[in-house]
């Protein structure tokens, strides 16, 4: 046993020796210790300076509150004091500033949802006593406590049988240790810290028992080494069994210094004085206490270098001691309860903010509830516990029997903000370095509300948010306004999280490939093992182009594109939204969201259809199949399906919920496969036995339900995107890939996504999202023939705005640049000829769309340009930096203008 | 030791009761109000003006955004007015006399898919042509500006390459209200707090003046600058306003040694982050969904932003967050502000900045002054006009990019 560690009492084992470093140097501790006990034992009190004035700090708590004592653990900045101490341990001392490092991070974070009957917060006495009355009516109950053990207080609190409560007994009941409560949302919403698990929890009651932080006093040099929470003190002696000092003075302005002034002599520690800030404290604990009270005072300043060897009470006294023990009071912690937009008030008698109404279905109780005897925490704990039961359906609401304890004193406190003294030593925010003079500054500067202080003195803004530091602020600030006491002042918002909480943690599993779901088509596999190059679209992989030995991207989208031109060619086509729409008012709906009519459409037809926001702007595109009289399949953009069906659902529900209409996503349902080019129909034949697929008898713009070749039930669709004869093939995804190799082994060539839109382009066909950006109408797209005149639909109105009548409105056009070996950039922005190129240059439009074309030989591109239509012909420049393109104005369609191909 | 940030000025502003009647009131105290004020006397001499607020000065989201600066927007009449103000921004710490922390540290704005990079290729064309610097950067490049960022291949969406502001940057908010509050009450404006307005006083469609909790004040004109609270405030003049408002959630880290050297954005994996003065990490994501005035929002919107940022910069794992919090942003259906004269005579409104409003505080107190001070809007702001919304005439910045912050 070193000299600091108390030769018996505590919660720590003392067979078991850990071995830690601190520093770089090397300690022992005990199992059961913190960092922070276990350095005291070792005699180091004195942490890292300060972070801006380099000043010799100590540990001053001995919890979440800690300012001064940070250490850095394995890249994290963590508090010495909620440290729990394990072999190997390795933490360096750091002035308030972490440091990542890119070490790799292994540990696994993971996020727990629950519901509950009945949650408390915080196991100290107030919340022991509300879990067992919760817990024993069967009520599923979940107690959090962020310490290792349960107990609060009680841990320091010599003579207490913590086993009372038995929870273990009742099998509802969870505990939850190591677990802080950081974030209270709406609906009893609350978000706990364990360690790497991040707990959702939704409880129909809550009981906050989240206990109080002892409040520091304000004083030239409070900040030495040696200047400690009376509570801490006491935690440290009775808990750990440490000593932090061997001669200690108390200073007070509440009675619960004087247990502290008791334990410590109880444990051999020489207690010289207590300061007390109220003239006539009470008279049986002066007397039970036994040592100089000095009533009426308090400390004005201290003394020494790296460590308190004296303390001042006003000019004349001064009193010799290696450790001050102070306690400004006590504020009930009532983040959470501010978290879930409970209002707080000030109460004279305690000097304190205490919890007031709130809309949520919680209940505070305890020191939290600034009830301080433990008596009266274990009676408001357990009524409120047993209450929260009965409210949720458990119990008859009876508080349980409580044991026995001894009676405690809280008699009016006498808050102390400020003292004579040199204000710039006056320590507000140990972490933040702010002092009385700063918070003096900042009313000077005409600021009145405590909200500017705090930016102006950074008061508050610091690890610990104010924890020790805020009240104390607030009490200056009042004093110094002139206020009539620190209510009128106010707080500042408590704001989530309560302690902090790491990224990591917050981020859970989202991470990498789970960062967002793949979605992959049936046929991945098969791309992967053909050599295909992906790309993101939305969530899903899909191929871009199936590069063969030697070939560059472009090579193989040039071989791609040749395929489907003159020959036979295959494209994974499930991706693409899907969404069956059902119900008598189905062709009514349909008709209100598309442009273009659908409600005459005939079954077994397809038709293509535009949905418009409600602005007139085109906002998707798909083809929609009837399937039944009350039946139609929508197909989407791949990237917008869920858009659309929030689309239709938003409209139906808010709009229209006379429509008997439902809407079903079917996009993994289904697997498709787009069959293309002028081959596609002999091939076919021999894999659909029963369709005749002459032009004749399978019409553009049908569909039939068909059985392949292998007796896989198909869907064929008679739909080309690409203008060339196609079928597009759609089985159940189960199917997808053995339906797939069928066609595949016709010998047809695989394509992806970039051939599919050289091809789609050549033809004029625009991609949504890509050739639109949300700011083109139909009409501007060339496309005024799928805009019914005869009927409503969502953005029609807009149609009618003088803006979308404007003829110099950008229009989708084709661009030929001069050089048919240039390719525009897309992106590239399109100026006039003869425009000089100093800025602000006027700009026409941009480039949309731009490939090199197998079929036409040379590069082409689609581009939204002012008035475009009116400039077929003429050329547009593209600056490109150090160099300028130039490109003829076309028609948008560069293949096949008469349609002669699609019939093949 | 840590960065220290520059001492505040001994003195700020009065605390003025407010008067019976003004030229000109402003009603909301942030940093376009404030801004307003500031070039109302610097710009048009008039002084004889009051900007109320019902709290704090600059308490709103001038207290809650993450204070990023940049001008690299898309459409010509965007790019002019937040160029504009980029251009004050770079004289305004001398100007004001205050340093506010402006860095030009550089923004980049992530590209993960080709589409990403089709836009952002346009957006940097765009900026050029009209005077703005940007440039197009490879993800090499990319990693070479920013070397915490992943750039390999392996993540969910990889990085394919950026757009780079050069002159864009961050700037401290509260100080940058501050030094335009200052100003303004040296120029004896009266900045008038715990104030709020409860209704208007009125001659058939002809404002007067205000009611508010500190009694009535007649103005010539009022100029409504209270983000999302405008459309209340409209409201209670009977006008209804296109506005919708969302929380957008922020947040901070502990301190932390230098490790960020710039200003990273990504609309696709969605979050925004630069590394402040005092060393914390500022970080931002996309809108809670849902409309509402309460300055906070969803755990779940934090845990993904989380995710994100995670994704860009891993080595952010084992940093805290130590506080989080919302911001109320106005959002228009063309996500672009509405800046001039309203259908009630001597009332005009400046809202609907969205996810703009910090970085064109000081274009807009320029244009909003100047349409107080001449009954007609600036060029600047001319195309902003709430007229817009029946014209059609829309600057959508949304169809640009989904989050345009």
């Amino acid at each position: 046993m070193t000299a600091h560690r108390l030769p018996n009492g505590g919660r720590v084992d003392r067979a078991a020796p850990v071995r830690f470093t601190y520093d770089g140097k090397r300690y022992t501790g005990l199992r059961g210790d913190t960092l922070a006990s276990a350095l005291i034992a070792n005699g180091v009190l004195e942490v890292a300076p300060s972070s801006y004035r380099g000043r010799p700090r100590g540990i001053v708590t001995a919890g979440v509150d800690e300012p001064n004592a940070l250490v850095l653990v394995d890249g994290s900045l963590l508090p010495a004091t909620t440290l729990e101490l394990h072999d190997g341990l390795s933490a360096t001392g750091r002035s308030g500033v972490g440091r990542l490092t890119d070490s790799t991070d292994s540990v696994r974070h993971d996020k727990r949802y629950v519901h509950c009957d009945v949650l408390v917060v915080g196991g100290g006495p107030a919340g022991l006593a509300a879990a067992q009355a919760a817990g024993r009516t069967g009520a599923r109950t979940i107690l959090a406590d962020e310490r290792t053990e349960l107990g609060g207080t009680l841990l320091a609190t010599k003579g207490f049988d913590l086993s009372w409560p038995g929870l273990a007994e009742f099998p509802e009941t969870r505990v939850l240790s190591r677990t802080t409560a950081v974030g209270y949302y709406d609906q009893n919403y609350v978000v706990l810290a364990q360690r790497n698990t991040l707990w959702h929890v939704r409880a129909k009651r809550v009981v906050l028992a989240t206990g109080a932080h002892e409040r520091p006093l304000v004083f030239a040099d409070n900040d030495r080494p040696g200047v400690m929470l009376a509570s801490a003190v006491r935690e440290y002696v009775n808990r750990y069994a440490v000593a932090p000092g061997q001669n200690v003075v108390l200073a007070t302005t509440n009675d619960s210094a004087y247990q502290v002034a008791l334990d410590l002599i109880a444990a051999g520690i020489t207690v010289s004085a207590i300061v007390d800030s109220r003239p006539e404290p009470p008279a049986a604990l002066v007397n039970q206490v036994g040592v100089e009270v000095i009533t009426g005072s308090a400390v004005t300043g201290t003394e020494g270098r790296h460590r308190v060897s004296a303390v001042h009470i006003g000019p004349d006294r001064s009193i010799p001691c290696d450790l001050l023990a102070v306690s400004g009071g006590w504020n009930p912690a009532v983040h959470m309860f501010s978290q879930a937009q409970g209002r707080v008030r000030y109460e004279e008698r305690i000097a304190a903010f205490v919890p007031d109404t709130c809309p949520q279905d919680l209940e505070v109780v305890g020191a939290a509830n600034a009830t301080y005897e433990l008596a009266a925490c274990l009676a408001e704990g357990a009524a409120a516990g047993a209450r929260a039961a009965h409210l949720a359906g458990f119990g008859g609401g009876t508080a349980p029997e409580l044991p026995p304890v001894p009676a405690e004193s809280d008699s009016a406190h006498r808050p102390v903000w400020m003292v004579e003294g040199d204000e710039t030593l006056q320590f507000i925010d140990l972490q933040r370095d702010s002092t009385v003079a700063d918070i003096r500054r900042a009313t000077g500067a005409g600021l009145r509300s405590v909200e500017h202080v705090k930016r102006y003195t950074t008061v508050g803004t610091g690890l610990d948010q104010g924890r020790t530091g805020g009240v104390p602020a607030i009490g200056v600030i009042a004093e110094l306004l002139g206020a009539s006491s620190p209510g009128e002042v106010g707080t500042t918002t408590y704001r989530p999280p309560y302690t902090p909480v790491s990224f990591a943690l917050l981020a859970g599993r989202d991470r990498g490939e789970l960062h967002d779901p793949i979605r992959r088509t049936a046929m991945h596999s098969w791309h992967v093992a053909h050599g295909a190059v992906f790309e993101d679209v939305g969530q899903w992989k899909r191929p871009h182009h199936y590069p063969r030995a030697g070939e560059d991207a472009q090579a193989a989208v040039l071989r791609e594109c040749t395929a489907a031109r003159t020959g036979l060619a295959m494209m994974d086509a499930s991706t693409l939204g899907k969404i069956e729409v059902q119900g008598p008012d189905a062709g009514e709906f349909l008709n209100r969201m598309y442009t273009n009519a659908f409600a005459k459409l005939a079954i077994g037809s397809c038709r293509y259809g535009m949905l418009c926001r409600a602005d007139g702007m085109v906002f998707d595109d798909g083809v929609v199949l009837r399937l039944a009289e009350d039946r139609y399949l929508t197909t989407t953009t791949t990237g917008n399906a869920a858009a659309v069906l929030d689309w239709f659902e938003e409209w139906q529900q808010t709009e229209w919920p006379e429509l008997r209409v439902r809407f079903t996503s079917v996009t993994e349902q289904w697997a498709t496969i787009a069959v293309v080019g002028p081959g596609s129909r002999a091939a076919l034949t021999p894999l659909l036995p029963d369709l005749d697929l002459s032009a004749a008898a399978f019409g553009f713009m049908t569909f039939r339900d068909t059985v392949l070749c292998n007796g896989v039930p198909a869907r064929v669709a008679r739909v080309s995107f690409s203008g060339e004869l196609a079928f597009e093939i759609n089985v159940a995804t189960w199917h997808g890939l053995s339906t797939w190799e069928l066609v595949a082994n016709t010998g047809a060539t695989p394509y992806g996504t970039e051939t599919m839109h050289v091809l789609r382009a050549e033809k004029g066909f625009v991609i949504v999202g890509q050739d639109t950006d949300g700011t083109v109408t139909p009409q501007d797209l060339g496309m005024d023939w799928i805009v019914s005149k005869r009927k409503d639909f969502v953005g029609r109105r807009s149609f009618s705005r003088p803006d979308t009548a404007r003829p110099d409105r950008r229009q989708l056009v084709g661009l030929l640049p001069v050089d048919p070996d240039d390719l525009l950039p897309e992106g590239a922005q399109l100026v006039a000829g003869g425009v000089p190129l100093t800025p602000p240059v006027p700009m026409l439009g941009h480039v949309t769309s731009s490939y090199r074309s197998a079929a036409l030989g040379r590069t082409f591109a689609l581009a939204l340009v002012a008035g475009g239509r009116d400039l077929i012909g003429r050329e547009l420049l593209a600056p490109l930096g150090n160099r300028v393109i130039t490109a003829t104005v076309t028609e948008p369609i560069f293949y096949d203008p008469e349609g002669t191909r699609r019939d093949g | 030791m840590s960065a220290v940030l520059p001492e505040h000025p001994e003195f700020l502003w009065r605390n003025p009761d407010p008067r019976r009647s003004y030229e000109v009131v402003i009603v909301g105290g942030g940093g376009h109000g404030l801004a307003t004020a500031y070039y109302l006397a610097r710009n048009h001499g008039i002084t004889n003006v009051a900007v109320l607020e019902r709290g704090w000065l600059a308490g709103g989201n001038m207290a809650r955004n993450t204070t990023i600066i940049r001008s690299n927007y898309l459409w010509d009449e965007s790019a002019a007015i937040y160029e504009h103000a980029l251009k004050q921004w770079e004289a305004l710490p001398e100007e004001l006399d205050y340093d506010f922390l402006f860095s030009q540290r550089g923004v980049l704005n992530l590209a993960h898919t080709p589409q990403d990079v089709r836009e952002g290729v346009r957006r940097v064309n765009a900026n050029q042509l009209n005077g703005v610097d940007a440039e197009w950067l490879n993800p090499d490049q990319v990693k070479e500006f920013c070397p915490i960022v992943d750039i390999s291949p392996g993540v969910r969406y990889p990085v394919l390459g950026a757009t780079l502001q050069p002159r864009a940057g961050i700037a401290k908010h509260d100080h940058v209200a501050w030094a335009f509050a200052r100003t303004a009450d040296e120029h004896g404006i009266d900045l008038i707090q715990d104030c709020e307005v409860t209704g208007f006083l009125r001659d058939g469609d002809k404002i007067l003046g205000v009611q508010t909790t500190r009694g009535p004040i007649m103005a010539d004109r009022i100029g409504l600058a209270a983000a999302g609270h405008t459309s209340v405030l409209a409201g209670l003049a009977g006008l209804r306003l296109p506005l919708q408002s969302h929380p957008l959630q922020a947040l901070v880290s502990e301190l932390l040694e230098p490790v960020h050297p710039c200003v990273v954005m990504s609309n696709h994996v969605h979050v925004y982050v630069s590394q402040a003065h005092k060393g914390e990490l500022v970080m931002g994501a996309g809108v809670d969904p849902y409309n509402s005035y309460a300055q906070r929002g969803s755990v779940h919107v934090i845990e993904r932003q989380m995710a994100a940022a995670l994704e860009l910069f891993p080595i952010f794992a084992r940093a805290h967050v130590i506080r989080t919090w919302g911001g109320i942003v106005d959002v228009t259906p063309d996500a672009s502000p509405i800046i001039g004269a309203t259908p009630l005579a001597n009332l005009f409104v400046n809202c609907g900045w969205g996810t703009g409003g910090f970085k064109a505080t000081p274009a807009s107190g320029w244009v909003y002054a100047h349409t107080l001070a001449t009954g007609r809007a600036h060029p600047l702001n001319e195309p902003f006009a709430l007229e817009r919304f029946t014209t059609g005439a829309l600057i959508d910045e949304h169809g640009a990019a989904a989050v345009a912050h």
